[in-house]
């Protein structure tokens, strides 16, 4: 094949929006809409009650809640003040979330799944969200929220059997990695098809409103997504219905090799288009543990009172490729992930909990060491169960099950044309 | 009969709309699970009146308006569904479904089977479809072979009020998700694919005459509509009514098979009815190429091939959108069924 150079350079009129960050290039964020970090004017931002008015929330759509300095310590309004108990707790979920992530990603390079997704940097976004809400709120993750499930203690060996689709696993291999599911845990079943699950959070929020139930209902979505009819979908019926639901964009910069910019256009921040349905909306910093717990509870109680659904941006930064199955060094830039200017949640924890003087970098070790022993540990039990390039252990009459609740004639033949 | 009608039901003369309505009303009166909503379905009733004075009667909360967004609306049954509420939603025209086609084959249809039974969609889906009404290109098409090509779903289409009832009753207490097309041509009347021919009503027919209380008609078992000898013809819908037509005109003692659910489908009855005639002929509007009609073809080929005396024969609408002035010469009518049942027949 001949290689021919090509020029990327546009010569029409057409726009075109490019990241600054492509391979090769020196890190650079000025083209997001990011304050200040260093002076702490973030901190500031108000924090209304729950019932506000929701164009309200203007400045908070436009704007960035944060609590943690870049140093370490809690300020502001937002600040859920935690006992130090609690912050320790978020800190262990967050590192178990990320030692099964690296785990399992080594044991798909190892070929014995077929694939993963890891949510390196943004473990603060799913362990605070579940620890801020009722253990029965159903939230309606997309597939890097598995912080979520690991934090309402659903059991590691279950996680990781559905990873291999194995004998153990709860869904018979009838869906791919990292697409669990446990009503149990109140965790919606993920199904991989962008944004489609956002109308659901909502028409599940609905259903508690009718009931008269006090659930909430907790959505999640990358941003990329956030350009799908779902989305909008999914704002404009809670916002018609006021619903109880907290819709969430995790807004991690990269959809696959698009920069968020293919799906935010010309858009101020995503948070921002929220208030055009007259949602209470917020953009916060992603990678601060104490911000998304204090915004999830502050969108919880606003739901759970009667003022509807509530829009949030968590801005962060998706440290590793998009799947086992990507390369992000072909798309940006090296140094990008190190550089991004809003640091790492589990470090940020970290150095909270040992300026309060609650932990220190001996424990942390351990604690690391501990974890990633119990995964090892865990992981050796689920392997016994098989893995997908081994043997699965699956009876292949349970792939005619649950297409319908009843097997319905049809399905029944082809059954037995396939000889079982 | 396998129909489970309740002891001596209270019968009422009844119109398809009519019917539909009554299914809904029993269903919200029993169950406080059962929710409708959908475009103008609240106060107005629905543009067809197939939901007049649910909301009086049931409340603002039970039978409510939606917006337009056909995905929205099915993409909220789906979540309603999954918390255990039965949702009935319509979907204004068939020909407008597409916009919620996403939800409908990649959510409900498989919502139960990839969280392998943990959430489901017990949700029903009802949509106008069909031509006759000058609808052209936008209100008259007929998509079901769209979804009799997913698993994970049910497609239903009625031809008459008794039938409508009875299976939309069976579609909302089933807990799958249930796709049911009502062919809206026969709303006020059963219709003979003959535009020239004066308007029927549903009042004295027997079809019309309808249980006011709690009655399901089982999926998977198709109605003989007309029975016959000498060559079965398979149908559903309006087309169920021209067949009748047809078959009157023609004079030939045929058995038409009202297949009322396409999927489940009831092949026993098929191969039945055609081992019998040994010519089997299919009548659908919608159009021809991998329309249900082709379905149907490789499942009598294959069950009834050494009693086929004649190959199998389908006249379907034409390979082209509704079109709006020829409506006529789109539509399979009177004399095109006609002229197949009488090739057909000969030896």
């Amino acid at each position: 094949m001949v290689a021919h150079k090509t020029s990327r350079k546009n010569i029409s009129n057409l726009h075109v929006p490019e990241p600054l960050n492509r391979p090769g290039a020196t890190p650079d964020f000025s083209d997001l809409h990011m304050p200040d970090l260093v002076s702490d004017k973030t901190h500031t931002l108000p924090r209304p009650i729950p019932l506000v008015d929701a164009f309200e929330t203007e400045q908070l759509a436009s704007g960035l809640v944060r609590v943690l300095t870049l140093d370490g310590r809690a300020k502001g309004p937002w600040d859920p003040k935690l006992d130090a108990d609690t912050l320790r707790l978020g800190l262990r979920n967050m590192m178990l979330t990320r030692s099964v992530d690296k785990r399992m990603f080594i044991i798909q390079r190892q070929g014995k799944a077929s694939f993963y997704m890891k949510s390196l940097g943004e473990e603060a976004i799913a362990v605070a969200s579940a620890m801020a809400l009722k253990d029965d709120d159903m939230v309606f993750p997309s597939y890097r929220q598995q912080g979520l499930l690991l934090t309402r203690g659903y059991p590691l060996r279950d996680l990781m059997c559905q990873v291999l689709s194995n004998s153990g696993d709860k869904l018979e291999g009838k869906a791919i990695p990292i697409c669990y599911s446990s009503r149990e845990k109140a965790f919606y079943s993920i199904g991989a098809s962008l944004g489609t699950q956002m109308s659901h959070a909502v028409g599940w929020a609905m259903a508690c409103a009718y009931k008269g139930t006090d659930g909430v209902s907790c959505a999640f979505t990358g941003e990329g997504a956030t350009a799908e009819g779902d989305f909008h979908y999914a704002l404009t019926f809670s916002s018609t219905y006021r619903a109880p639901a907290i819709i969430n964009i995790v807004n991690n910069q990269w959809a696959i090799s698009s920069f968020q910019g293919i799906a935010a256009g010309a858009s101020k921040t995503f948070a921002y288009r929220g208030l055009g349905f007259g949602l209470a909306s917020l953009r916060i910093d992603g990678n601060d543990f104490l911000a998304v717990y204090a915004a999830i509870k502050w969108a919880a109680e606003r739901a759970r009172t009667g003022g509807g659904a509530t829009v949030i941006e968590h801005f962060t930064y998706r440290k590793e490729g998009h799947s086992t199955s990507d390369d992000p060094s072909k798309y940006r830039a090296k140094d990008e992930p190190n550089a991004w200017p809003l640091g790492d949640p589990v470090d940020r924890l970290k150095r909270h909990l040992i300026l309060m003087g609650e932990w220190d970098d001996e424990r942390h070790e351990a604690l690391e060491k501990e974890l990633d022993a119990y995964v090892l540990k865990t992981y050796k039990e689920a392997e016994s169960f098989g893995t997908l390039t081994t043997q699965t252990g699956i009876n292949p009459a349970t792939m005619f099950e649950k297409v319908y609740e009843d097997m319905p004639e049809h399905l029944r033949r082809q059954r037995q044309e396939l000889g079982i | 009969m396998s129909d489970q009608v309740s002891q001596k039901p209270k019968m009422k003369q009844m119109n398809m709309i009519q019917a539909i309505n009554s299914a809904l009303d029993v269903k919200m009166s029993q169950d406080p699970d059962v929710l409708v909503f959908g475009e103008d379905v609240g106060f107005f009733g629905g543009v067809f009146r197939c939901t007049a004075g649910l909301q009086e009667k049931h409340g603002l909360h039970r039978c409510f308006d939606a917006p337009i967004s056909e995905g929205g609306i099915v993409g909220t049954a789906v979540g309603m569904g999954a918390f255990g509420l039965r949702p009935v939603v319509e979907i204004q025209f068939a020909d407008y479904i597409y916009p919620a086609f996403d939800q409908i084959c990649s959510e409900a249809a498989r919502l139960r089977y990839r969280s392998n039974g943990d959430f489901t969609a017990p949700i029903t889906i009802r949509s106008p479809m069909g031509g006759g009404i000058h609808g052209g290109t936008s209100h008259s098409q007929s998509p079901e072979a769209l979804f009799t090509h997913i698993a994970g779903i049910k497609t239903i289409i009625p031809s008459n009020p008794y039938d409508a009832k009875g299976l939309l009753i069976k579609a909302i207490e089933d807990n799958d998700p249930v796709v049911f097309f009502e062919p809206k041509r026969l709303y006020n009347g059963p219709f003979d694919g003959d535009p020239h021919s004066p308007a029927k009503n549903w009042g004295g027919h027997e079809l019309g005459l309808v249980p006011e209380g709690h009655y399901t008609i089982d999926f998977e078992k198709a109605r003989i509509h007309r029975a016959g000898n000498d060559l079965t013809i398979l149908c559903y819908g309006t087309m169920v009514w021209v067949a009748e037509a047809a078959v009157e005109a023609t004079g030939v003692d045929a058995e038409i098979i009202d297949l009322r659910s396409l999927s489940p489908l009831d092949l026993d009855a098929i191969v039945k009815s055609v081992t019998k005639t040994g010519r089997c002929l299919i009548l659908h509007e919608a159009t021809r190429t991998s329309g249900f009609g082709a379905e149907l073809i490789a499942e009598v080929q294959e069950h009834c091939f050494y009693a086929l005396e004649k190959p199998i024969m389908r006249v379907t609408g034409w390979d082209t959108p509704y079109p709006h002035a020829l409506e006529w010469e789109y539509f399979p009518g009177l004399e095109r069924c006609s002229r197949a049942i009488t090739r057909i027949m000969e030896d």
